[in-house]
């Protein structure tokens, strides 16, 4: 029932060229993007220094043929740092948007399904939970247990989860008075059955979409949070700590600054070109 | 009922939301602090303490109290100015965070004076010449801004105005200020950083306010009867997008709270943020929560005001 609707849908968006076209600012993200997730990967293969070792006695070196990016304030490879620094920034903030959109999203289906006080209470306690600044939220959480991967994972995933939620119940409680549903609730199909089989697939679209956006905030905010010292710990080093341990080379315009900043704004930034350039169908597909 | 009590009705409910969204943030900030160290007392008095003197301080701290009785008096203490003592150096909080507030109010103010209006006329002109050169350079460096952290944009402005140009200390470090340069110079760095990451936003979203308003029949009437474009979007489009537009102002200036916090670091401002900082890296509690309540209490107001103006000046629920 869902498919036929959507196949209509999709007509009605898209009556001519193929399903899923990419402009070329959409297409330059996505590469940035794959790029990236590719170094994350296969980090410690493609780093040719030891991303802890200090490899050279001059610190804040300038870039070389051997250092490409230049040496931090220790005298690290900040080019090898990067890399390690990539599986940190991408996975820590992948593993929070995933957890985030997934409970934000089921949750979110469950309140439009299901209405009533559930729906109430949920969703004002969740809208009070965005009352709070993200990155003080972070601040406080750190400030009381300390920082540690798995807290920082679960404190991003609390931060943007209530977002996820009203986002997806927004999409969900519209999807839920078509008349395909309706159909499908007098054919007697259990909650579960309505929520995964005709209101998922048809919310699907619009949610990825926000998962994107939602990933940018995080890393944002898993970034600032490293500036501060408060992220990830040395001798690991995401990318936010990265510019944090070399800040004092500022004031000499040092490459170990500049580096991992351009990294931040390459993965933000391409993230926010490629949703940007999502095809219409994919990212309004509930209007 | 009739319609024109519609709008402070909703006025009513958005100030009760914005009241019991205030307990719930208090509750959250209040037991992710207090409940989740385990114990303070033992925190404080260090590894060597005998689980004797750890007893006695806690009792004297009301430790033993159930935590939600805690909560309430920390709560009814707040809401009368008691903002309890620092563990680090026994001083009140309120004394120490007096002047430090003072200055990040001064900051905001000044962020405020110079981002608002240079980024309204900015949204404005680009909304205007929608499609232009103009138009698009400010949507790429808006969208630049917008997407890379805080601390880069400030890391950024240091580059170009300390390192490249030489115009400004890079990071003013400890600088007196006896004199009105020496102050403008200390000033300068914080105020554009901050200022460049709240106007973004303010930029992006009057002239999306702007365009919509735009694209309604009757501005297009009055492009069709011949009106100029100048006059067509200040005369007929704005006082339409006022509403919006002083929505979109104080959204954004909900910005400030979470960009002064790396401003302020990165700057070594005497602020709150800094303050917070550093007591987090000491785990002073007491001052964590107040730092924490000011912000949020700040960053509510904001939305909160922005939802006000968004309900008040829209004409259909007079």
């Amino acid at each position: 029932m869902a498919d036929t609707v959507s196949h209509t849908l999709s007509e009605d968006k898209a009556p001519e060229g193929p399903k899923f076209v990419f402009n070329w600012v959409g297409r330059i993200g996505l590469a940035v993007i794959v790029f990236w997730a590719i170094v994350a990967i296969a980090g410690p293969f493609l780093a040719p220094h030891p991303p802890g070792e200090i490899v050279d006695w001059d610190y804040f070196g300038p870039v070389t043929s051997e250092f490409w990016m230049g040496t931090d304030y220790l005298g690290r490879d900040i080019f090898s740092r990067i890399i390690m620094g990539a599986r940190y920034t991408v996975g820590i903030a992948l593993a929070a948007v995933t957890l985030a959109c997934t409970i934000g999203v089921l949750l979110g289906m469950i309140a439009a399904v299901a209405g009533g006080w559930f729906d109430m209470i949920l969703s004002r306690l969740l809208d009070a939970f965005n009352g709070i600044p993200s990155l003080l939220f972070g601040l406080v959480v750190v400030a009381a247990v300390g920082s540690s991967i798995p807290i920082l994972i679960m404190t991003l995933t609390a931060i943007y989860m209530p977002g996820s939620y009203r986002f997806a119940r927004a999409l969900a409680v519209n999807i839920n008075t078509m008349d395909f549903v309706t159909v499908a609730r007098a054919r007697g199909e259990a909650t579960p059955y309505l929520i995964l089989r005709e209101i998922f697939p048809n919310i699907l679209g619009p949610v990825l979409a926000d998962l994107g956006l939602r990933f940018v905030f995080i890393v944002l905010v898993l970034s600032g949070l490293s500036f501060l010292g408060l992220g990830v710990q040395p001798p690991n080093a995401d990318w936010g700590a990265l510019v944090r341990e070399n800040i004092e080379g500022l004031s000499l315009g040092a490459p170990a600054v500049v580096f991992p900043s351009i990294a931040i704004a390459s993965l933000t930034i391409s993230v926010n070109m490629f949703i940007d350039n999502l095809p219409t169908l994919i990212r309004d597909r509930s209007e | 009922m009739t319609r024109s009590f519609l709008p402070y009705i909703l006025v009513a409910q958005r100030l009760g939301i914005a009241f019991v969204t205030l307990i719930i943030v208090s509750f959250a900030v209040f037991f992710a602090t207090a409940m989740l160290p385990g114990d303070v007392a033992e925190i404080l008095l260090g590894q060597a303490a005998t689980p004797e003197a750890v007893a006695g301080l806690r009792e004297a701290m009301g430790l033993d109290e159930p935590a939600l009785s805690r909560f309430v008096h920390w709560l009814l203490g707040l809401a009368q100015g008691d903002m309890g003592t620092s563990y680090v150096n026994n001083i009140e909080v309120a004394e120490l965070i007096g002047g430090r507030l003072l200055n990040s109010l001064r900051l905001a103010a000044v962020v405020t004076l110079v981002s608002v209006p240079v980024a309204l006329t900015l949204g404005i002109c680009a909304a205007m010449w929608r499609g232009s050169i103009f138009d698009r350079l400010v949507s790429l460096l808006t969208i630049f801004v917008v997407s890379v952290p805080e601390f880069m944009v400030a890391t950024l402005a240091v580059l170009v105005f300390a390192v490249w140009l030489g115009w400004l200390p890079a990071l003013s470090y400890g600088v007196e200020l006896d004199s009105w340069s020496a102050m403008l110079r200390a000033y300068a760095m914080p105020v554009i950083s901050l200022s460049l990451v709240v106007s973004a936003q303010m930029i992006r979203m009057s002239r999306a306010a702007v365009i919509e308003t735009i694209n309604t029949p009757y501005v297009e009437m009055a492009l069709l009867k011949g009106a100029s474009l100048s006059r067509m979007v200040l005369r007929h489009a704005l006082p339409n997008a006022l509403g919006p537009i002083a929505n979109a102002v104080a959204l954004s200036l909900s910005y400030l709270v979470g960009g002064v916090i790396i401003v302020e670091t990165i700057f070594n401002y005497p602020g709150v943020a800094k303050l917070m900082v550093d007591a987090v890296s000491t785990r002073d509690l007491p001052l964590i929560q107040s730092c924490a309540m000011i912000f949020c209490v700040s960053y509510l107001s904001l939305i909160t005001l922005a939802d006000l103006i968004a309900i008040l000046s829209n004409p259909r629920l007079r």
